[in-house]
């Protein structure tokens, strides 16, 4: 499979980024190029073979189901939440108007 | 007396405790000879106040007669992929500049706890992508060594773990943090003739930690011998349960284990690793290492990894794919870079931020990454490679049960040239060939100093071993740097 400058386009849409008509014409190549060498896979036999979830077995734990529970994480941190943020404003992130 | 900042992390540490010298002492030295050596911008921000400030606590610990630390008064160096509470953290990157983390990673709050300081964060490639160190927005880092055809040319210090490697080669500091998500501790050692192991996936906290490929990253200590790794990888080792993946695993006592004698074990040398046209300096170094482990008492059995030529690859899919989903979090709203132009929407604004704040490898990354998850072509790339995966780490699986470790070169080259592979993003990611399945697998792995090539540049040696056999795999390694007799360092031109 290989990708043409509308795919292009369409990927970085998706990936929120924004690309001149230079950059693309400079990227479908070179994406067609890893693509094209990744394509090799194509040729391994993977009959009854399951993707890989968790390359080392481990066990998803659950923290205790209270307030808190991780003070670091668990809450009660907004002015640190927010210190690295753009654009703070009155305890929150500000953004340009959604709504019109 | 011997040169402070020519010593390693065990002889800093029992120097601290026994009083030869101060903490403070050595801190000023290495403050010093950090601050000389900003032509290889190993280094992103400097904090020699955090290392003073670590001795001063350390040398009065040890004046009341308290227990001190198991790395108490050696100053490291911090990859900048560790968020470090009040300074700076940017994963070499211009959309996280500025970024002043309110918190400590967890492996960077243990080394504290056990008396290292801070001499700086330090250099590598944006969000750890790149095998050479030359997609830093804040420049690349010059590696300390040089050919030895008498010219100048600036030599790539490998990568992600490019400032780690290049400053404890340069002797700017006795060890380092680095991370590898497929070879970024191992390929850098091994350009730069130090050593540094990738424990298995897990054992150390991602808590903190810039992710890139989340089933893959993995810290890991980087420093001059096999014994100065066990000491920081005891340190930064251990469960935490603020990382979902984190083992669950007391954490041994890899230093006091430290044993070279390799009776008994198995060596196994994978065949699918000897390529067509690998490098003749490379295939002797192996051929060397094979030698000093039989010297050691190993027996050596050939194996076969049969998926390994599909390893790399597999990773181009599924790095970038975390990768693209991780990166999803800089938008210009939470931290870091806001590009809001004139009349612009949310929508606008996000892709304005990203496009401005990411580097172009980046970007090539996040666009694959999207890609081979898209509605339509998951299964043929995501689905596909994961499966891929699996053979992989089978491969390994079934060779574990007629070896204890195998053993083979760590990159398929010495160091290039900065410049000679950048224009080629193949080339370069072809450099990880004999990294990859080892992340891939989630196994532990090291690199140890071989040897010079021709041209006077290190190789390495690679040893890779069982999950949670890390003993193993040091052991192996220290079997290696005992007969390698590695003492060659490089001049200083900085």
């Amino acid at each position: 499979m290989s990708v043409d400058t509308a795919t292009v386009a369409k990927i970085a849409s998706l990936a929120r980024l924004k690309v001149s008509a230079g950059e693309l014409e400079a990227m479908v190549p070179e994406l067609n190029g890893i693509l094209a060498w990744v394509e090799q896979l194509g040729e391994v036999d993977v009959t009854g073979v399951e993707p890989m979830t968790a390359v080392i077995p481990n066990t998803l734990r659950l923290r205790a189901d209270v307030i808190n529970a991780d003070p670091l994480t668990g809450g009660d941190v907004r002015d640190a939440v927010l210190a690295n943020a753009p654009a703070a404003e009155h305890g929150f992130f500000g953004v340009p108007k959604v709504i019109e | 007396m011997t040169n402070i900042t020519d010593l390693t992390v065990a002889a800093i540490r029992d120097g601290v405790a026994a009083g030869t010298f101060s903490a403070v002492e050595v801190a000023e030295a290495f403050n010093a000879r950090v601050a000389a050596a900003q032509a290889l911008n190993a280094f992103i921000v400097t904090t020699p106040d955090a290392a003073l400030d670590a001795a001063r606590k350390v040398d009065g610990m040890r004046a009341a007669g308290n227990a001190l630390g198991k790395l108490a008064g050696v100053p490291i160096g911090m990859k900048d992929l560790f968020a470090t509470r009040g300074v700076q953290t940017t994963a070499a990157s211009h959309i996280l500049e500025g970024f002043t983390p309110q918190y400590e990673s967890t492996v960077s709050q243990k080394l504290w706890d056990a008396g290292a300081g801070m001499l700086g964060k330090l250099n590598l490639d944006q969000f750890a992508m790149g095998s050479s160190n030359e997609t830093s927005y804040f420049g690349n880092v010059i590696s300390p060594w040089r050919r030895s055809d008498g010219g100048n040319t600036a030599m790539a210090p490998g990568g992600s773990s490019g400032g780690s490697s290049a400053a404890i080669a340069a002797r700017l500091c006795p060890a380092a943090t680095g991370t590898d998500t497929g070879g970024s501790i191992r390929q850098p050692a091994a350009f730069t003739g130090i050593s540094g192991i990738k424990p298995t996936y897990g054992r150390c906290s991602r808590w903190g930690i810039v992710a890139f490929a989340s089933s893959l990253d993995q810290a890991g200590p980087m420093a001059r011998d096999v014994r100065d790794c066990a000491i920081m990888l005891e340190v930064m080792a251990g469960f935490d349960p603020k990382d979902s993946t984190s083992l669950d695993l007391a954490v041994p006592a890899w230093e006091a284990g430290l044993n070279g004698d390799m009776k008994g074990k198995k060596v196994g040398i994978p065949k699918e690793y000897r390529v067509d046209g690998l490098d003749a300096d490379v295939a002797k170094s192996w051929d060397d290492g094979i030698a000093w482990l039989k010297d050691a008492g190993a027996e050596i059995v050939e194996i076969s990894l049969p998926h390994t030529k599909y390893a790399l690859p597999a990773y181009y899919i599924i790095a970038p794919a975390e990768a693209s989903s991780n990166l999803a979090r800089y938008d210009g709203v939470r931290y870091g870079l806001r590009d809001l132009p004139d009349g612009a929407n949310l929508q606008d604004m996000y892709a304005a931020t990203r496009a401005a704040g990411f580097g172009a490898e980046v970007k090539r990354r996040i666009l694959i990454g999207t890609y081979v998850l898209s509605a339509g072509f998951y299964d043929a790339y995501y689905t596909q490679a994961q499966k891929v995966r699996t053979l992989i780490a089978r491969d390994f699986e079934l060779a574990f049960q007629h070896c204890d470790v195998i053993l083979a070169p760590t990159a398929p080259t010495a160091a290039f040239g900065l410049g000679e592979k950048s224009a080629d993003p193949l080339a370069m990611y072809l450099n990880d060939v004999f990294a990859v399945p080892a992340s891939l697998a989630g196994l532990p792995a090291m690199s140890v100093p071989a040897g010079l090539n021709r041209e006077g540049l290190p190789l390495g040696l690679q040893i890779v071993g069982r999950p949670f056999d890390e003993q193993g795999v040091l052991n192996a390694g220290l079997a290696i740097e005992a007969r390698a007799g590695f003492t060659a360092k490089p001049e200083q031109w900085w």
